[in-house]
């Protein structure tokens, strides 16, 4: 068994970064709280997971549940505290509950105090101010940068945030299985295996795909981290990426029209919008607007859809709103040729 | 004092308090940053994303920005031009289409940055919610599709302690909302509006209603203005706060063609006369055993007797029975002028100019009408928010700050009490000259009573008239108002006579005042109305001529004083 603090120099030598999607060092958020002199700290398991494409918490809550649950005590060991959530969203949790449940019981005849919080499935409920406003009951939107959850989370106390994968690797090192691995997200139509699988982190995209059995038997493009705000590479480009942002590969046939791949993507930001910001909320519905008027064949108006890309990315309150450049411009220039 | 750092805007220093934020500092520089959602009395959510400048290269909001030793930003930069133009054109997409001051080709707030960026709010069309506009009584109104959702009218809301509003929905259908819980109503007071940058939210206007009654040859059109207006107005046309305006004002209106230029602050002198004889009725009960309603409350604010009604119902009685100044003295027009000038009054129109919204409320009371020379009368006909009047002088072109001065008509003479009637404290001043002066026969050895001014939101005073001590309060807006409340409730304060306004400041900050107003702003008001006061040779309501022969000719008709001097008060339902 480790002691506090020779667990917090294992994930450190690990290398252990949030699986959130923002990769942040663990060891550094974890020191970070552990030096605060505050009476009370919470530790927080956030599967809220709702960004398209991606199922990966969902996998380890179906089939990996006590080390989810071994790594959010672990934290809650290491802060000395014995109150937590496990913030979840409500799809997941209908699905998951006869294993969750019984671990919640489990962890409260321990001792621990984990609350259960079912939100309402959204991708900004996953947004580390949103999730912490959803606990305290107020609306479900972004917090101004200061002061950050490690000082000031709810109820005015400290909170330690973690994905559910985090918390996971969090217990692989603490029983010296982890392994510089991490899972990804398959999917695409026409795609023989589409499942989330065990990875290496330094594996390369296209090396997935083919140890996955997944290599498309068409050509094809990619969006690598994440269903929406992934980036989008070509099949050559992505010989030597590597997984980002929440560990997606999502395979699309070279034949997808840009009307196609701009819908999805332009109806999921301004159905998740939270509503806060202008560029974001009015952004999103005006790009929703541009495209509405055009067919799979039209020649779509990348002029009209610039500026807004632009004040989206540059001007939004939190990530969600910037976060649609990286797939409207990558996909633009690297499948298109259009410079956006 | 915080330490002070250099902050360097377009290459400038400026001498600034560490932690400060920078569109605060651009702001009392004169830099020009456009700007929605900022106010700095109210809480910051940083949603409009206008006020974006260049930080070590980055595209960043001023109002993010804390001020630390030897930080730069770019304000003129091209790119951050283009950004806050495309921002601006998504934010007030279809504005000019929904904007009934705009529709009108009335001032609107907004104009000036439309035009400052040339956009025509034509470039993208609004995603448009199926939801009305909703009325706050008669007094205010949002219509949530001209809302551009910055939320100030929210925190307005929640500052003075009511929380009427919010905002629901998600995405694009993110809209203003009002409280379904039956515990939960606006009282009216107007604050919202005040805070509103696009004119979602705002005074139901009577501006169409005046200019009809103005062309009609059959009406005897009567103007009033307020107080407080004389001293707010002109920061409509560009000039400091505090500054006062009335003589400009009384000939504007005569220009505007009403036929009489009365003064609400006449009408202020008549509710002092009113409400210092019943304080003293009351007080002399107590000091002979009896047990009154005290402490007294003022009830000269509409939104606070709705506060009352709708929250405390079961402290209804300790409300004097006076009517307001400008219904008093609407009363006193209709009754008493109408006589002495040998009119019909069922052919007088009253218009009152307020700093207020919940006054256009009270105009409209059923239970004010009266019965006079055989006809059904309302002491007030019409209520225009100083906003209101100044878009009318403008319609008009009437350069107020340049017009000669005149005097109102002999009807309009007022003392000095009446003036700070504006003014947190001011009713209650006003009131303790006149009371000391029925209670004992004599004035207050000090006419100024500066324990009860400024503004502060609860002041406190013990006053003495002769041998007897008189515990006053004065209190400003719900949020304080509860706090007095409880502890009378529960015995632990004891009072003779509170003065209660619904708004930061008294009338002077009211919901009616031009927009954007600051706690600064109100301060440079009120500095305004004193000095009117100490310029006043009559200071005292007793000593007021004119109200000296109203009430000579109240008493001359006995059937009139229950009639037009007092109301009544009851219960109220959510909406009511």
């Amino acid at each position: 068994m480790y002691l506090r603090d020779d667990l917090l120099a294992a994930i450190e030598q690990a290398g252990l970064v949030g699986r959130g999607g923002a990769a942040f060092p663990v060891a550094r958020k974890w020191r970070r709280i552990k030096d605060l002199q505050k009476p009370k700290k919470y530790v927080i398991c956030n599967a809220s997971e709702g960004e398209p494409d991606v199922s990966k918490d969902f996998f380890l809550l179906e089939h990996y549940p006590a080390e989810v649950f071994k790594g959010l005590i672990l934290a809650m060991d290491f802060l000395q505290t014995k109150e937590g959530y496990f913030y979840i969203n409500r799809n997941y949790y209908q699905v998951l509950q006869a294993k969750i449940d019984p671990l919640l019981k489990s962890c409260q005849e321990r001792g621990y105090l984990i609350n259960l919080f079912i939100e309402e499935p959204s991708y900004i409920g996953g947004e580390t101010g949103a999730l912490l406003n959803a606990i305290e009951g107020k609306k479900v939107q972004p917090r101004y940068k200061n002061p950050s959850p490690s000082v000031l989370g709810i109820f005015g106390t400290p909170v330690l945030l973690h994905n559910v994968e985090t918390l996971y690797d969090v217990a692989c090192v603490a029983i010296g299985k982890f392994d510089q691995t991490r899972l990804a997200t398959i999917s695409g139509e026409g795609l023989a295996k589409p499942d989330v699988y065990r990875v290496r982190n330094d594996q390369g995209v296209i090396d997935i795909l083919r140890q996955t059995g997944n290599y498309p038997s068409f050509d094809f493009f990619v969006q690598v981290g994440g269903g929406a705000a992934g980036e989008v590479l070509t099949s050559k480009q992505a010989e030597t990426a590597t997984l980002s942002g929440s560990g997606s590969i999502k395979v699309f046939p070279k034949t997808t029209s840009p009307y196609t791949f701009l819908q999805k993507l332009f109806a999921f930001y301004d159905r998740e919008s939270c509503g806060k910001c202008s560029p974001c909320r009015d952004g999103a519905w005006q790009l929703v607007q541009l495209l509405a008027g055009q067919s799979e064949q039209s020649e779509l108006p990348w002029a009209k859809f610039s500026p807004i890309i632009k004040i989206m990315d540059k001007g939004s309150f939190c990530n969600l709103g910037k976060s649609i450049a990286l797939p409207v411009r990558s996909y633009a220039l690297n499948i298109l040729g259009i410079k956006v | 004092m915080s330490k002070l750092v250099t902050v360097y805007i377009d290459n400038q220093p400026y001498q600034v308090e560490e932690g400060q934020n920078l569109l605060q500092i651009a702001l009392a520089n004169q830099i020009d940053i456009p700007h929605l959602c900022y106010h700095p009395d109210l809480h910051a959510d940083h949603n409009c994303r206008l006020c974006l400048v260049k930080h070590d290269g980055e595209v960043e909001t001023s109002c993010e920005i804390q001020a630390r030793e030897g930080l730069r930003i770019e304000t003129k930069d091209a790119e951050i031009q283009a950004l806050r133009t495309e921002n601006l054109k998504l934010i007030l997409a279809s504005h000019r289409t929904n904007c009934p001051k705009c529709r009108a080709q009335l001032p609107c707030k907004v104009a000036g940055l439309m035009k400052k960026y040339g956009v025509t709010s034509e470039e993208y069309r609004r995603k448009m919610l199926d939801l009305a506009v909703h009325k706050m009584a008669n007094a205010a109104e949002f219509d949530p599709n001209l809302c551009v959702r910055c939320g100030l009218c929210i925190s307005a809301c929640a500052e003075i302690g009511i929380n009427f509003l919010r905002l629901e929905g998600k995405s694009s259908d993110t809209h203003l909302a009002h409280s379904q819980n039956p515990k939960v109503d606006c009282i009216y007071c107007g604050q919202c509006t005040v805070s509103c940058p696009v004119g979602a939210i705002r005074e139901q206007s009577h501006l169409e209603a005046v200019e009809e009654v103005l062309a009609d040859s059959d009406k005897i059109v009567i103007v009033q203005m307020a107080p407080s207006v004389r001293a707010s107005i002109g920061e409509e046309f560009g000039l400091e706060p505090g500054l006062n305006l009335e003589k400009k004002m009384f000939t504007a209106l005569r220009i505007l063609g009403f036929a009489k230029i009365f003064d609400v602050n006449m009408g202020a002198d008549i509710t002092t006369m009113v409400e210092a004889e019943e304080l003293v009725e009351r007080l002399r009960q107590k000091f002979t055993g009896k047990k009154p309603s005290l402490p007294m409350f003022t009830s000269c604010c509409p939104g606070w007797v709705k506060f009352l009604e709708f929250y405390y119902p079961e402290l209804i009685p300790h409300l004097t029975t006076a009517r307001s100044p400008h219904i008093h003295s609407g009363g006193a027009y209709k009754t008493w002028w109408a006589k002495k000038a040998g009119v019909d009054p069922s052919k007088i129109v009253v218009v009152s100019l307020m700093p207020c919204t919940s006054k256009k409320y009270e105009a409209s009371m059923d239970k004010l009408t009266f019965e006079f020379a055989g006809h059904k009368l309302k002491p007030v006909d019409l209520v225009l928010t100083t906003r209101e009047i100044a878009a009318l002088l403008k319609k008009h072109q009437l350069d107020l700050p340049n017009l000669p001065d005149s005097e109102a008509d002999l009807e309009g003479e007022y003392s000095g009490a009446a003036a700070i009637y504006g003014a947190s404290g001011g009713v209650m001043e006003s009131a303790l000259r006149t009371s000391a002066y029925l209670l004992t026969g004599q004035d207050l050895p000090k006419i100024d009573l500066q324990e009860v001014r400024g503004m502060k939101g609860i002041k406190k005073a013990t006053i003495k008239m002769g041998e007897q001590e008189i515990k006053v309060a004065v209190v400003a807006t719900p949020r304080n108002a509860r706090n007095i409340l409880e502890k009378i409730k529960r015995g632990v304060e004891e009072y003779d006579y509170i003065e209660f306004m619904a708004c930061p400041g008294g009338c002077i900050g009211g919901g009616g005042q031009p927009l954007q107003g600051t706690v600064e702003t109100i301060k440079k008001r009120i500095a305004g109305l004193y000095t009117i006061d100490a310029q006043k040779k009559v200071r005292r309501a007793h000593e007021n001529s004119i109200v000296q022969e109203f009430l000579a000719f109240v008493k001359s008709e006995p059937a009139l004083s229950k009639k037009i001097l007092h109301t009544s008060y009851s219960a109220k339902n959510k909406g009511a």
